[in-house]
């Protein structure tokens, strides 16, 4: 009986990291603009070759 | 794909280059259009977080489309010393800039923006307040909800499959695991559906959600009750299991399109700030502070703000904006000109008559029917048909409890409330959500967008359908072209080309367009006069080509308009525009005429009325010479009459029609351009497809209607079940996911598979 308390526990837990996770991600506004990250990661850092930053 | 994006953004990485010394190859901008950005007063509005240091500003800037333009946007630092960073938000079309106040400032960022042709777009709605961000309270909640429920779930199956003899201990925990589990459900994941019914009642309507906020909590008093008394283990998984597909249901339904916007008024399109004339010298102020007998400034290709007087300058003004029609329309000193047209032409000095609110564009927003916004438009069937269902609920309920009451009555607590958690209206919700849902993706994937669900019950319920013509029937891109007049040889056809491709009025350039041919004629000492016309020698040969008066030295009566041609000061004859109507439209039209009454409204004259009898039929309804008011209560007059008007338009000077009407169609050249307030967008391509729009919604209601019926049998059953008392929580936890999901399969299918048949 104790192991199934433990399961549970760790189940729900488990299952709750998730759901912070998915709340942080809301909040975040990771779900807003799904255009521009996917391009951005494509952009290299190449240092410019006119004006240092 | 991955190579074609690295090539553009190489090609963006050379355009910096080549730009960074500081040429601009854009279209030269005046150099003083910003200079209202130095006013402490509208930094202020604008700004949205500013210390001793930084500044962060949002601007909007239309321009953005593609990759490379978040590239080179958000490289603006390498450009313009002083910007710390910038962020585009792509969707809404933004960027975040945060600059050094110690080495820019706004108004530097603003030009440099230009000069990378992203000019920002600052109208007068940024001087209200901050937009609200995106309510996100509703994506929380399906969170938690589902959290819930699918751990409830999990728990409830040892009770299910019989676990309970042996190990009562552990049906404990899970019981009161479950308890807890519900109680965020409960509390805060069905909020909505409480503030809806709550609303609903205080204006003394039943709404759909009443009877689902009562059976939530009905649902959660019961199992609570069989939990903490140790009698049953409730049926919570059932609970959270219909808050979380309502939840689904309302977000598909909801979900908005972020790029359109279907809230626009003239604020969105006025200027941020004007020039003011005071003592020969230039002010900038905010438009709302301009007071009658103030000296307006308006430059070339600005828009007009405010009713007035021309002072000083001839004015060229396109009214395209306010009343559809493309042609600029001259004007002398002395005479009134309008809010919301724009000036071609030079500079111009107007006197303030009236402050902006007044103005004859802006009066047609703010009355008084506009200001209580769509709260007497109609309410759904579904909540009508709800509260039957409501009665019918409560009538089995009370029956139930009186039989009980003779009978047995230790059973009455459990059979009455049985009903109420069985016969919850969920199902009706959830058909109605889902099939909304489906429908406004599949219009959307059409580029046919409605501002909300409501709006596809509005659609299907239309009698009548009233037309704009300018930039609605036709087109302003095109033109149709004819000659009247003595014939003229191929030669003097190439030198009115020549001549006319000379001219900056819109009606030459068309001209040119139309006669279309290789020049290489030479045109000497051409002499344009604004509004009239252009002289000049072609090829030794003295041609002039405008106006009736500036030609042949005589006003005839013109019907239409029309440019007049004379060679060597001898009258030849005149070329005729008519409106180039849209593709589509005669076929369109052609399906309309048999199921609805049209009309048309049109601010032009009758030039085109033959046509328009032809297209429309005789029952057709034309009316001509309609100023943006006018149209408004011809709207309200057939709604008197007890007809659902759609009307379809696309300028400003529909704006009071569309929003009169019970659903405003927008036609737009592309989605993303600047619309008035309207309850749905249509791309210009798609307005064949209309008629199929409308079936789809008419579907709708129907779709609709089935899986009521069905989710009635399975209420049949389960009530059944309820009334003597021996709903199981077993037989709950069955019965309402699987008629949940079958009615979810039931419209998304059908809708989908109409969609699919109709090839939208």
């Amino acid at each position: 009986m104790s192991v199934i308390i433990i399961l549970l526990i760790a189940s729900i837990s488990v299952a709750a990291i998730f759901l912070v996770g998915f709340l942080w991600s809301v909040k975040s506004g990771q779900f807003e603009d799904d255009y521009s990250p996917p391009s951005r990661i494509l952009f290299d850092d190449k240092p410019s070759t006119t004006k240092s930053k | 794909m991955v190579f074609s994006i690295l090539n553009q953004s190489e090609l963006c990485e050379y355009y910096n280059l080549n730009e960074n010394p500081g040429i601009n190859q854009r279209v030269k901008i005046r150099e003083d259009k910003f200079a209202f950005l130095d006013e402490e007063k509208i930094q202020i509005q604008l700004i949205s977080f500013k210390d001793d240091n930084q500044i962060h500003v949002t601007f909007y800037l239309p321009q953005i489309h593609c990759s490379s333009c978040l590239y080179l946007l958000e490289n603006i630092h390498q450009l313009e010393e002083g910007i710390v960073s910038s962020r585009v938000h792509f969707t809404r079309k933004e960027v975040d800039l945060v600059f050094q106040r110690s080495k820019t400032s706004l108004r530097k960022v603003a030009e440099r923006l230009t000069s990378i042709g992203y000019e920002p777009y600052i109208s007068l709605n940024d001087l209200k307040e901050k937009r609200p961000a995106i309510d996100k309270s509703m994506i929380y909640q399906i969170g938690i909800a589902g959290f819930c429920f699918g751990n409830i779930m999990l728990m409830s199956f040892p009770e299910y499959l019989g676990i309970d003899t042996s190990e009562i201990g552990l049906r404990n925990i899970f019981r009161w695991a479950n308890l807890g589990l519900a109680m965020p459900v409960l509390l805060y994941s069905a909020l909505p559906f409480y503030t809806s019914s709550w609303k609903s009642l205080k204006h003394k309507f039943l709404n759909i959600d009443t009877p689902i906020a009562l059976a939530i909590l009905i649902t959660f008093i019961r199992s609570a009750y069989e939990i903490i008394s140790g009698t049953g283990g409730g049926y919570l998984d059932s609970m959270t299991g219909i808050v979380f597909f309502m939840l689904a249901g309302r977000i598909i339904q909801d979900k908005t399109y972020r790029q359109l916007s279907f809230e626009r008024d003239y604020n969105s399109y006025f200027p941020i700030a004007v020039s003011i004339l005071k003592n020969e010298k230039e002010f900038h102020t905010t438009l709302p502070e301009i007071k009658p007998g103030d000296t307006l400034l308006i430059h070339n290709s600005e828009l007009i703000p405010a009713d007035g007087i021309l002072t000083k300058g001839k004015a060229f003004i396109d009214y395209s904006f306010v009343t559809g029609e493309s042609l600029p329309v001259l004007k002398d000193v002395g005479e009134l000109v309008y809010a919301g047209g724009k000036q071609t032409e030079g500079n111009i000095e107007i006197l303030v008559v009236k402050e902006v609110t007044q103005s004859y564009l802006t009066k047609l927003w703010n009355r008084d029917e506009f200001k209580n916004g769509n709260q007497e438009k109609s309410i759904s069937f579904v909540h009508l048909l709800s509260r039957y269902f409501t009665y019918i609920v409560l009538s089995i309920a009370i029956a139930t409890a009186v039989y009980w009451q003779i009978n047995d009555n230790s059973k009455v607590w459990v059979s009455v409330t049985a009903v109420f958690i069985i016969a919850c209206p969920c199902a009706l919700l959830l058909s109605n959500s889902f099939t909304n849902g489906n429908i406004l993706r599949i219009l959307s994937r059409n580029h046919f967008f409605l501002r909300n669900a409501q709006t596809i019950e509005d659609i299907a319920k239309t009698t009548h359908i009233v037309f704009d013509k300018t930039g609605t029937l036709t087109t302003t891109q095109q033109h149709d072209i004819k000659y009247e007049g003595k014939t003229l040889t191929l030669y003097q056809h190439k030198q009115i080309a020549a001549l006319a491709s000379y001219s900056s009025h819109p009606l030459s350039k068309a001209l040119a367009k139309h006669l279309l041919t290789e020049n290489n004629i030479d045109v000497s000492g051409f002499k344009e006069t604004t509004g009239h016309g252009i002289e000049g020698f072609v090829n030794n040969d003295l041609i002039k080509i405008g106006s009736g008066e500036f030609v042949a030295s005589k006003s005839a009566p013109i019907i239409g308009t029309s440019i007049f041609v004379s060679i060597e000061n001898k009258y030849y004859g005149k070329f005729l525009f008519n409106n180039h109507y849209r593709d589509a439209i005669p076929a369109l039209i052609n399906k309309l005429k048999r199921e609805y009454s049209l009309s048309v409204i049109s601010g032009d004259n009758e030039s085109e009325k033959n046509n328009l009898t032809k297209l429309l039929g005789k029952k057709a309804t034309l009316l001509f010479h309609q100023k943006p008011e006018d149209k408004l209560l011809y709207i309200k007059r057939l709604q008197k009459k007890g007809e659902k008007v759609m009307m379809i338009g696309d300028g400003l000077n529909d704006a009071g029609a569309l929003q009169q009407s019970d659903v405003g169609v927008v036609v737009a050249e592309q989605s993303n351009n600047f619309t008035p307030a309207c309850d749905a967008i249509i791309e210009e391509k798609q307005l064949s497809k209309l008629t199929r729009f409308i079936y789809l919604c008419k579907a709708n209601n129907n779709i609709v209607k089935a899986s009521f019926v069905l989710s009635i049998a399975y209420n049949i059953v389960g009530v059944a079940f309820a009334v003597q008392g021996l709903l199981s929580p077993l037989v709950a936890a069955i019965l309402m996911p699987s008629s949940s999901l079958s009615i979810l399969l039931i419209t998304f299918g059908s809708s989908s598979l109409l969609a699919r048949r109709m090839k939208l």
